[in-house]
């Protein structure tokens, strides 16, 4: 993924001189390692500012959402399945989006390097294709991406984007078969009482700081369920009901729409496993119904189409 | 003490099973009254947020049914409901909700006796799961 950055730049001047996009949506460099801002860029003398490394980890979806203009957009596997299904929801059109691809061997989970490094301060993180370098107190460390990879990463089925105007660089080899997520394996064996306690353990402790929900391209509803108060589906209060509520039915909006693009556990501030639902039900739609979301843009939702011989078997 | 009776909530469709319940009533077919019968104009018009909302009130057991797929008085609305409650019920046995607390049905304004069994049965088999201890919010206490 390295040697991005250069063409990237290329094409954000290249789009916004000939008028072909009125912004680009980017990346910039953060302020603390690891960290790379969301950027909308208008002007092609700022395109130089953009970046391209392994912390690129937010969702850009997030930012075409009831946009007016035309925009010119960076998109890996994930980004661009949910730029699709946002097609699809009609919350833009595919003609105001210019959807620049790029294959992507995945993102580097920034909790386990901090992790890792304890108390010592990060001073930088530089990408190096397979490896990247840690610079933490006075040392240097080069250390593997692929011990490093977050978590759905490390399972990513679309490395490639599937929709794209342009692409840069080389696709990445897919893997050949659908890989279940380890937790969602684990749970498979055990019993109802097991569930529920490791449900109840896993996310009784958030503080429902929404993060997880704002940070997702695909929860953009104008009153989230959560802020409806007549009738309430769930208490404002730090109950631990209402959190596991709020967790349950946000995994359930997602349902047939998540790309496990990951976003909502790397904006979870107490590093919760919140794709630990989103994972059952994505698995799911996948073997149930055979669908992935986001592949095809003149497809509907999971839940916005049906077929007459569908699953019926817990029907009396 | 007496025995244990599950409250089970229960969503009808307006035209195939509300009809079907009036049936059986007329039909003086015996059932248990487990159940509070909310009437609605489809399946399709349900949402997981309501069946949630029964089991956050207490509810041990909630039980859905409307017309038979392709008889929809709205052509296609429990089509929709199908799919979605086939991820609601995934999702909530993931979270380790006993199964036998959630039913669905497809039952006919014609099918009296098989509303009046499916009633049976379910209650049965909330009955067997025992009082609902999940998800349930408790009001604040004054202390």
């Amino acid at each position: 993924m390295t040697g991005y950055t250069e063409k990237i730049r290329e094409a954000a001047k290249r789009l916004l001189t000939e008028k072909k996009v009125d912004c680009f949506i980017g990346f910039r460099k953060g302020s603390v390692p690891m960290v790379n801002y969301p950027v909308i860029v208008s002007d092609p003398a700022k395109a130089d500012e953009l970046i391209w490394d392994a912390n690129c980890a937010m969702n850009l979806a997030n930012y075409v959402i009831g946009r007016k203009d035309k925009v010119g957009i960076l998109a890996t596997g994930c980004v661009a399945r949910n730029l699709v299904t946002l097609v699809q929801e009609n919350q833009i059109k595919r003609e105001q989006l210019y959807i620049i691809g790029l294959p992507c061997s995945g993102m580097i989970d920034k909790s386990q390097v901090i992790d890792k490094y304890g108390d010592v301060e990060i001073v930088s993180v530089i990408d190096k294709g397979d490896t990247f370098a840690v610079e933490a107190g006075d040392k240097t460390d080069v250390l593997k991406k692929a011990d490093f990879l977050s978590r759905n990463c490390k399972i990513c089925a679309h490395h490639n984007p599937i929709e794209y105007d342009e692409i840069i660089g080389d696709k990445v080899a897919d893997p050949e078969t659908y890989i279940k997520p380890e937790d969602v394996k684990k749970s498979e064996s055990m019993s109802d009482a097991e569930r529920w306690e490791f449900f109840e353990k896993t996310f009784s402790p958030c503080i429902r700081c929404y993060a997880c929900r704002n940070a997702c391209p695909m929860c953009y509803c104008p009153t989230c369920f959560v802020d409806e108060s007549r009738p309430q589906w769930v208490g404002k209060s730090s109950d631990e009901t209402d959190t596991l509520t709020f967790h349950f039915l946000r995994a359930l909006h997602l349902a047939g729409r998540c790309t496990d693009c990951g976003a909502c556990e790397r904006a979870c501030p107490i590093d919760i496993p919140v794709r630990y639902l989103t994972s059952r039900l994505n698995a799911d739609a996948k073997e149930i119904y055979g669908f992935e979301s986001g592949l095809d843009p003149k497809m509907r939702p999971l839940l916005d189409h049906y077929k007459l011989d569908d699953l019926n078997d817990f029907f009396k | 003490m007496s025995e244990w009776e599950p409250k089970i909530v229960t969503i009808l469709c307006n035209w195939c099973t509300y009809g079907a319940a009036d049936l059986a009533g007329v039909n003086r077919l015996q059932y248990p009254t487990n159940f509070k019968v909310i009437r609605v104009p489809c399946t399709g018009r349900i949402s997981p947020k309501m069946i949630l909302a029964a089991f956050r009130s207490g509810a041990d057991g909630v039980w859905i049914s409307g017309c038979h797929p392709g008889d929809c008085h709205y052509i296609e609305g429990n089509f929709y409901a199908r799919r979605r409650f086939t991820m609601l019920k995934a999702l909530l046995k993931h979270v380790g909700i006993d199964e036998r607390r959630l039913h669905f049905s497809w039952i006919s304004a014609a099918e009296g006796p098989k509303f009046a069994a499916t009633a049976k049965e379910v209650i049965a088999s909330v009955k067997q799961a025992g009082p609902a201890h999940q998800l349930i919010k408790t009001k604040a206490q004054v202390i």
